[in-house]
């Protein structure tokens, strides 16, 4: 069996070889290329949906269905992610034990910033989330990690992703090959299908957004990060960007990562810097 | 600690409209936690408003009411600048009370 695989393995790459000496462009086509990734998943949504402009995507169900929509804007006169907005804004203000603050950890003292995560840590090799930032920060000034999910995580996130509403994603991807290959490492996980139901994040969020999944309108997966952390009335509560993730996971019955794992922070980095351009949202709401 | 209470009250001339969302776990008593013990009973059993001193919404509630309530209701007789009055009380003996002027 192993001979005949190597021979066969053998002539597939002597194969692929001519190939290649043949047509250079097949070489040139699957090189990553981020910019035009986001250009083309950009303008596969703009052309499934031709009639919602490019910032209406951040407002994930709500865009796809009018009904919907009227009740999401009642509803917004008193959002349900107001509580954790002002525990958030309180948490934010108050400082450590050690006397130092959120804002001492971070560029413009926090505020406004959320489009800029997660970003490539050049010196670590490492996508940098902001729910990662504020446990490091949290544990830099000798405090307690929040869990990843909700509650307080939930509540911090939520503050800052309003201070930056309306500012449009501007995620970078430096000139190194390790932040190429975070990119392209997000990018397979959203495309892989897992689990029971053979599902991956594409199956719903790329090939059937507007449709219903027995009750719920799936969201597009353009502008999805945009509005994180969310309440969701299915959780009753506030959830974060992890908290999303895992919930996917569990949906599609695949095994859930740990959150804040190397893949799950890849996966939002792929998905963040494909919403370039569009505002920030957060927090939302959703069904 | 922030007050447990959001109002907005809009008087439109004859009619004032009242919007108010509450923060309260409202457990029914029959969900159990993650490690399978069930979360005790803890819901508002009433909730009132008041206006000029006299109750133009009370409600009795049980645990059927989901968590952080809101309710929406409208009532004749009311100025704008004047003040409401929202309280409640839950099964533990817990309560919350904040006014809220009506524009």
């Amino acid at each position: 069996m192993k001979p005949r695989l190597a021979i066969l393995l053998g002539s597939v790459v002597a194969a692929l070889t001519a190939l290649v000496a043949v047509s250079p462009r097949v070489v040139a086509a699957d090189k990553v290329d981020p910019a035009a990734d986001a250009k083309a998943f950009q303008n596969f949504f703009f052309q499934k949906f031709p009639k919602l402009k490019p910032e209406e995507f951040v407002n994930g169900p709500y865009s796809m269905n009018e009904d919907l929509k009227r009740q999401w804007q009642e509803k917004e006169e008193f959002p349900p992610y107001e509580f954790a907005l002002d525990a958030g804004k309180e948490m934010f203000a108050t400082p450590f034990k050690n006397g130092k603050t959120y804002a001492d950890c971070f560029p413009n003292g926090g505020i406004g910033i959320r489009q800029n995560y997660p970003y490539f840590d050049v010196k670590e090799g490492k996508v940098i989330t902001l729910e990662l930032a504020l446990n490091r920060c949290r544990e830099a000034n000798g405090e307690a990690p929040y869990s990843y999910v909700k509650d307080e995580m939930a509540s911090l996130t939520a503050y800052m992703a309003f201070t930056s509403r309306g500012k449009p994603f501007d995620i970078k991807i430096p000139d190194d090959p390790r932040a190429l290959e975070a990119f392209e490492n997000g990018k397979r996980y959203f495309y892989t299908r897992r689990g029971q139901m053979n599902f991956s994040c594409a199956s719903c969020h790329v090939q059937s957004p507007g449709e219903r999944i027995r009750a719920e309108i799936l969201a597009p997966a353009l502008g999805i990060m945009n509005a994180m952390p969310i309440y969701r009335s299915e959780w009753s509560g506030m959830g974060t960007t992890s908290r999303r993730f895992v919930t996917c996971n569990s949906q599609t019955r695949a095994v859930p990562l740990e959150p804040q794992s190397d893949e799950y922070r890849d996966v939002e980095y792929f998905l963040s810097y494909v919403s370039n351009g569009l505002p920030i949202s957060g927090p939302g709401a959703r069904p | 600690m922030a007050s447990t209470i959001r109002v907005r009250a809009t008087n439109n001339g004859d009619i004032t409209e009242v919007q108010a969302l509450i923060q309260h776990p409202m457990d029914s008593g029959f969900v159990k936690d993650a490690k399978g013990e069930l979360i005790p009973a803890h819901f508002i059993q009433e909730l009132k408003f008041e206006y000029n001193g006299k109750d133009v919404f009370v409600a009795d509630w049980g645990p059927a009411v989901s968590k952080d309530p809101y309710v929406k209701f409208s009532f004749k007789g009311a100025k704008k600048g004047d003040e409401l009055r929202i309280s409640w009380v839950d099964n533990k003996g817990a309560s919350d009370t904040t006014t809220a002027k009506i524009s």
